[in-house]
């Protein structure tokens, strides 16, 4: 069946059968493979992308629901890592593998979206959902706040951080 | 091309690139290697120098996060004193006429390569050098080099590495054992935080890992197995599954039958159903209406919890095998003035890396290429040539980054099968693993039990211990990563030392789980010392410091750099002054026995020697009603050598043991039913979340005169009895069974 779908600001149809996750839409069908499998049960949520705003694990929501809805996955933050989030994450070097900080940046650019100065329990409550295998969450937790600092030091940056997430 | 031969080991030699470059090649006869057939002396290329002055360094490990893509570059980049900012990394492909020790295991990277790879760095230097000296014709001792540059002071010149390396060809290699190394205190790259080579890639969502691989004409494959291992397919509804959409393939893979009592390593292919199709969700989709009848052969009945059953049995009858017997362990106890038993026990667990097992592979006219992201890909290769009936030099392995590993891709059997389905369906095949596959079909921490009993004089001190180790294995034989070794931590520290045996069948597979052996035998080792050390009446800080103190007999030789990697690496080479030291530093920091803490909070202290670290952990817990745990604060303190590489990411590394440490210690349980794993994903096997980790995890280096060695694997282990030892001193309830969920504890 044939859905219309907006992926990072470009409009797009594909014909994948109703049940199909829009994660495996968007790694095999379209090959934006930011978006990570790691559990297909929503509990890693490693898959994390944005439906028009929100953060939702894109295992769990089947092609039928995303269509006609604003989608956003990681490489629409920024091609060139210049996002807040991707810029934090590069300064604290928070990646250990890897895997999860699609998921994990994802979450947290929805987060700073919401909240442009969370305290740690707004973290971790926003982002207890995402899994990291190799434990960097102490890192994440740093680079959300310095992400925030980005975002509010009212530079270029955040006028590139409204433009991807209206 | 000029060569010059070192010694019978190694010999350099530089050769010009296209475009006026250089490429300078290191050949080594690998150091032993452990986890592979002994290879002939191998060339090695580490280091291309291009015209324009862009250096690149080649990273010859699998990295799967735990940083040696970044960390081997930034050794010879030391030692070349190139510009940081300026290198490029390029990852090998897994080939061993050219690299020895291409594997992510055993926390071997560090003290492998930290003398060889600054040498090359060092000896690319040098030719740097000659070849300035002889294009302004001064002394080579007038000059000097500076981050990509070469300087003649005196008269102010200056030349790019770019400017000469077109001169290298001509220059004869230095002998690697003339060459002197920088002192540490001159280090601008080594000992100063470099962010991660892939960081840019990963934030930016780029396709580097291995399930990212894509083929042109690639089909996706799933493999349906039995949940017991070893069945076989009786009948499956395979018509009907190849006319499902998207459907281009679906058979039966049968293999020999494994009689064995417990299993080989890596058996490689094994049976089952594999579906190809267009997508990997239409494969998955098809796989749901599978229709099979398995024969499950003998191993469907077992059952975790007649192992246990068993192994309480066991635990009265006489041990099967004495593995160390030092002076008169039952008679030391036997006359002892307190006697302390405690029956201890772990469950196999779960690896469960968070990028599912996947390989691709594209079979074609006699050859194979494989895409993989294996901590060993030396032995894929091997097993992939021996599925394909072809030579292992027709296979070629491109080592993609791992999205974790953990051990758990010390086996190669995802890509065995993805090699042997992309020979049977004629194409290139992305073989992927779902998460339930994975967890049931993995290589686990082998599960044991250990009964203790010990001994205190009048004076507190450990008169004798016992141990009766109940573990799997068949006679002689233990399971893969089961056994204990006779030298285990504290043998050599008590006179009477008795460790003794006694095994059981497994009909799962095991294999080595990061710091394997050490992240079970921590927590039982370091828990029954602190009951001893309140049955003493002593400090627990206090009565290891005494019990590190017993003078020792000589250690056994320290193992050769690069030993530790499977198996029970515990005390051999250990030294005890070494240990004291960050036993002293974690007691210092944490303010050990200086702090008041409110009712049901207190501190709780262990210590671990795994892969030739070094690491002392104090954890800070509260214990709240309900059992709740909340872990504080914890502090690690570590001797891995004189120098941490790469400190910002050691930290992360280190914590990120700590947490993973965590996880094993509350929630990771894999029991077996009818043969069959229970346990299918993160929600029953679950890993901490990150309102659950410490706010602060503190670590501190103890820089001590050695060689810097691994990091990875040694920062687990005591963070699990730390733990364990703080919720005894905070609740009264000491926990002897891991996980301690099975306890009544939860994270608060």
């Amino acid at each position: 069946m044939a859905y219309k779908l907006n992926v990072n600001g470009r409009s797009t149809t594909v014909d994948v059968a109703a049940d199909t996750p829009l994660l495996w839409v968007l790694r095999d069908v379209l090959n934006l493979k930011g978006t990570k499998y790691g559990c297909g049960i929503g509990q890693c949520r490693a898959c994390t992308v944005h439906l028009n705003g929100n953060a939702v694990p894109s295992c769990q929501t089947p092609i039928s629901a995303a269509a006609n809805k604003n989608i956003t996955t990681l490489e629409g933050l920024s091609p060139d890592g210049t996002h807040p989030v991707q810029v934090a994450w590069q300064e604290m070097d928070v990646p250990q593998c890897g895997y999860c900080q699609a998921g994990q940046m994802m979450s947290a650019a929805a987060l700073l979206a919401k909240h442009s100065r969370p305290s740690d329990k707004d973290i971790d409550t926003a982002m207890n959902g995402n899994l990291c295998r190799c434990g960097t969450y102490l890192r994440i937790r740093q680079a959300i706040h310095r992400a925030a600092e980005i975002t509010n030091s009212a530079s270029a940056h955040a006028v590139q951080t409204a433009s991807v997430e209206k | 091309m000029k060569t010059m031969r070192i010694d019978r080991r190694s010999f350099l030699k530089v050769s010009a690139l296209g475009g006026g470059g250089a490429l300078l090649t290191l050949y080594v006869k690998p150091v032993a290697a452990q986890f592979g057939p002994q290879a002939p002396p191998v060339p090695s290329n580490y280091i291309k120098i291009a015209a324009d002055g862009t250096v690149t360094l080649i990273a010859k490990n699998p990295d799967l996060g735990q940083g040696v893509k970044t960390m081997l570059p930034m050794l010879i980049a030391e030692e070349l004193d190139a510009d940081w900012k300026r290198v490029k990394v390029e990852q090998a492909d897994f080939d061993d006429t050219k690299y020895a020790g291409q594997i992510a295991g055993g926390s071997t990277a560090t003290p492998t390569n930290w003398v060889p790879m600054r040498q090359v760095g060092a000896a690319g230097r040098a030719m740097l050098i000659t070849a300035a000296a002889q294009t302004w014709n001064v002394p080579e001792s007038e000059i000097s080099t500076d981050s990509g540059k070469v300087l003649h002071k005196a008269s102010n010149r200056t030349l790019d590495y770019g400017q000469l390396a077109s001169k290298l060809d001509s220059i004869k290699p230095p002998a690697l054992n003339t060459l002197k190394l920088k002192d540490p205190s001159e280090y601008k790259i080594i000992g100063h935080s470099q962010p991660g080579r892939d960081v840019h890639d990963i934030v930016t969502g780029k396709p580097i890992f291995a399930i990212d691989m894509m083929r042109p004409g690639m089909l996706y494959a799933s493999f349906e197995k039995c949940g017991v291992f070893g069945g076989k397919v009786a009948s499956a509804n395979l018509d009907e599954i190849k006319k499902m959409p998207g459907v281009r393939d679906a058979f039966v893979i049968e293999r020999p039958d494994i009689t064995a009592a417990v299993l080989p390593g890596d058996p490689g292919l094994e049976n089952g159903i594999a579906i190809v199709a267009d997508t990997w969700w239409q494969a998955q989709t098809a796989r749901k209406k599978l229709q099979v009848t398995w024969n499950e052969g003998p191993r469907a009945s077992q059952s975790s919890v007649e192992h246990a059953r068993k192994a309480d049995e066991m635990s009265k009858q006489a041990p099967q095998r004495t593995l160390r017997s030092d002076g008169d362990a039952e008679g030391a106890i036997k006359g002892a003035a307190k006697i302390v038993e405690g029956a201890y026990s772990y469950p196999h667990i779960s690896h469960a890396p968070l990028e599912p097992q996947n390989c691709t592979a594209e079979y074609k006219d006699g050859k194979c290429e494989i895409w993989t992201n294996s901590q060993i890909p030396g032995s894929g290769r091997r097993l992939a040539a021996d599925a394909l009936g072809i030579q292992q030099s027709d296979v070629t392995i491109h080592m993609i980054h791992g999205g974790g590993g953990f051990g758990r891709r010390l086996t190669n059997d995802y890509v065995v099968e993805a090699a042997y389905i992309s020979k049977k369906v004629g194409a290139p095949v992305k073989l992927l693993w779902s998460r339930e596959d994975d967890m049931q079909h993995d290589y686990y921490r082998p599960g044991a039990f250990q009964y203790l009993k010990a001994g205190l004089d009048s004076s507190g001190k450990i008169a004798g211990w016992r141990n009766h180790f109940i573990s799997y294995g068949d006679g002689e034989m233990f399971a893969s990563a089961a056994a204990m070794g006779p030298t285990e931590f504290p043998q050599r520290f008590i006179p009477n030392y008795l460790l003794v045996t006694s095994v059981q069948p497994l009909g799962i597979r095991s294999g080595s789980l990061r710091a394997p052996s050490s992240n079970a035998f921590a927590f039982v080792i370091q828990s029954f010392i602190d009951e001893l050390a309140h049955a003493a009446g002593k400090d627990p800080v206090a009565f290891r410091m005494e019990l590190l103190s017993t003078p020792p007999p000589p250690a056994p030789a320290a193992p050769p750099n690069g030993r530790g990697g499977r198996g029970g690496f515990g005390a051999p080479g250990m030294n005890a002054d070494r240990m004291k030291g960050v036993l002293q530093l974690v007691a210092e920091k944490s303010g050990w026995g200086k702090k008041t803490f409110p009712k049901g909070t207190a501190q709780g202290v262990a210590f671990h020697y795994s892969h030739q670290g070094y690491f002392a952990e104090v954890a800070e817990v509260k214990v709240e009603s309900g059992n709740k745990v909340k872990v504080n604060k914890v502090w690690v303190a570590a001797d891995i050598g004189h120098t941490i590489i790469n400190p910002a990411f050691a930290e992360n590394l280190s914590q990120g043991a700590v947490i993973d440490g965590m996880s094993e210690l509350m929630d990771q349980e894999i029991t077996i039913d009818k043969g069959r794993v229970v346990q299918s994903n993160y929600h029953q096997h679950k890993l901490v979340r990150m309102v659950q980790a410490p706010p602060e995890i503190e670590v501190h280096w103890l820089k001590s005169n050695n060689n810097p060695t691994g990091l990875g694997e040694p920062a687990l282990p005591p963070i699990l009895p730390a733990i364990a030892n703080a919720i005894f001193s905070a609740s009264g309830t000491r926990v002897r069974s891991l996980p301690i969920s099975k306890s009544g504890f939860s994270w608060a």
